[in-house]
């Protein structure tokens, strides 16, 4: 549990979090590892954790009929991974398959809403995190439709 | 070759005249994707090599067809051979990507100011290409690596569509095996086997190992790739007066006088194509410009 606390310490999403909530958040969180190709999540499923990686890198992925799966997005060291646990219905909307050995630390989201409920100081921190991590997605996912590669000369 | 009349030109009027272009021969002409390509031009006549600084673009004259300025991407220190890449895009692109080994092409310049590498000398220095914009750092890139002991940490990021699209790939797997050089390449999109990084060329920046209070950034690629890389730049610590940008309009004269490319109070062709980013970045959020 010690090990998994530092861990959590270290990495950058839970940077200077009030220890009193380290303690609450590592009550939901256990070390996982996945081997290059394996799936951490799939599209259509309950969504019931999300990932900080430690080492290795993950592929988001989504479906395409006919074809092989486009990869939208890769996370690796220090970025986490899902946030479909946070808002119903709790299903993930892509697949994240792990593109390399990664290790991770996983946390159980049902756990963790359930302490956000009891305690809506944790909740708004975590949320103001999540938040932070959405918007730097969503503008570099601004950055890729415009496609803006297309015309230099 | 002599009695060629496009080479019927006036000995030293070249050196003289910028406005009159000088003969050259395509030596190789290289694929590098599917819709870009690399042409390696000899000087033919008098003219035995041709000296430019990185950063430097010429106007390359399609006989018959048009001119259009286009960045040089080969090495300054190699003058024998002058190298462009381009993507066949327009009338003269398309033209361009036609003409086969031994062919004439003309050639004015080299114009503009180029990158101030000498800015760089004992600072960590930070390349960050976007698409096609990887040409005309390239030959920044041979200059720093040519004199690497002059320098801290060198760093390419460099983003392009999918990875069919990536440039100069065999200068990439070199650089890559350096010890004395970080590459980091990502992809736009890609389809599921891919084992490198997806994601706009910013995403690179946060984790780069360099030291953002010494370092010096040369940025090119679309406008908006480089609004966004130098906001991302300053994010992570560097001085927007120590991150350059390369900038693109419609140069026509190529030595000020025509005013096709003013940008602002700037033309394009003589006070850059090379601007530090504390200079233009309020001018690059004009739309009118």
């Amino acid at each position: 549990m010690e090990d998994l606390k530092r861990i959590l310490v270290e990495h950058p999403f839970f940077k200077d979090l009030h220890q009193e909530y380290l303690e609450l958040i590592v009550g939901c969180a256990s070390n996982v590892r996945f081997d290059a190709g394996q799936k951490l999540f799939t599209e259509g499923t309950e969504a019931n954790e999300f990932y900080l990686i430690r080492v290795g890198k993950v592929a988001i992925e989504l479906k395409v009929p006919g074809q092989r799966e486009i990869i939208i997005q890769t996370l690796q060291e220090g970025d986490i991974i899902g946030w479909s646990w946070l808002m119903p219905p709790y299903v993930w909307h892509f697949d994240a398959r792990a593109v390399e050995l990664t290790r991770a630390i996983a946390l159980d989201g049902k756990c963790l809403r359930t302490k956000c409920e009891l305690d809506k100081n944790l909740g708004y921190e975590l949320l103001k995190r999540f938040s932070s991590v959405m918007v730097q997605q969503f503008e570099a996912t601004r950055l890729q439709l415009l496609d803006v590669y297309g015309n230099r000369s | 070759m002599a009695t060629d009349p496009k080479l019927q030109t006036i000995k030293g009027e070249y050196k003289q005249n910028p406005m009159i272009p000088w003969p050259f021969q395509i030596l190789r002409v290289k694929r590098e994707t599917e819709d870009t390509f690399t042409l390696e031009l000899q000087p033919t006549g008098d003219l035995q090599e041709f000296q430019f600084q990185p950063g430097q673009f010429n106007m390359l004259y399609v006989y018959g067809v048009g001119e259009i300025p286009i960045s040089i991407s080969g090495d300054p220190l190699n003058p024998r051979i002058l190298v462009h890449t381009t993507r066949a895009v327009g009338i003269v692109t398309k033209a361009m990507d036609k003409l086969p080994r031994g062919e004439i092409i003309g050639v004015r310049g080299p114009f503009g100011k180029p990158w101030p590498i000498e800015k760089a000398i004992g600072q960590d220095v930070v390349f960050v290409a976007g698409g096609i914009g990887l040409a005309p750092l390239r030959p920044a890139l041979y200059d720093v690596l040519a004199q690497r002991e002059k320098f801290g940490k060198v760093v390419l990021l460099y983003g392009t569509r999918t990875p069919a699209d990536v440039l100069f790939r065999q200068d990439l797997e070199h650089w890559r095996s350096r010890f004395d050089l970080e590459v980091y390449i990502t992809v736009d999109r890609a389809m599921s086997g891919w084992k490198g990084n997806v994601g706009v060329v910013t995403t690179l920046i946060p984790r780069a190992p360099f030291d953002p209070r010494h370092t010096v950034a040369y940025v090119c690629g679309p406008e908006v790739m480089m609004r966004f890389t130098a906001t991302e730049l300053i994010k992570r610590g560097v001085e927007a007066h120590n991150i350059y940008v390369s900038l693109e309009r419609n140069m026509k004269c190529a030595i000020g006088l025509c005013g096709h490319c003013q940008f602002g109070p700037f033309f394009v062709c003589k006070d850059g194509p090379v601007f530090s980013y504390s200079t233009v970045k309020d001018l690059l959020v004009k739309w009118e410009l």
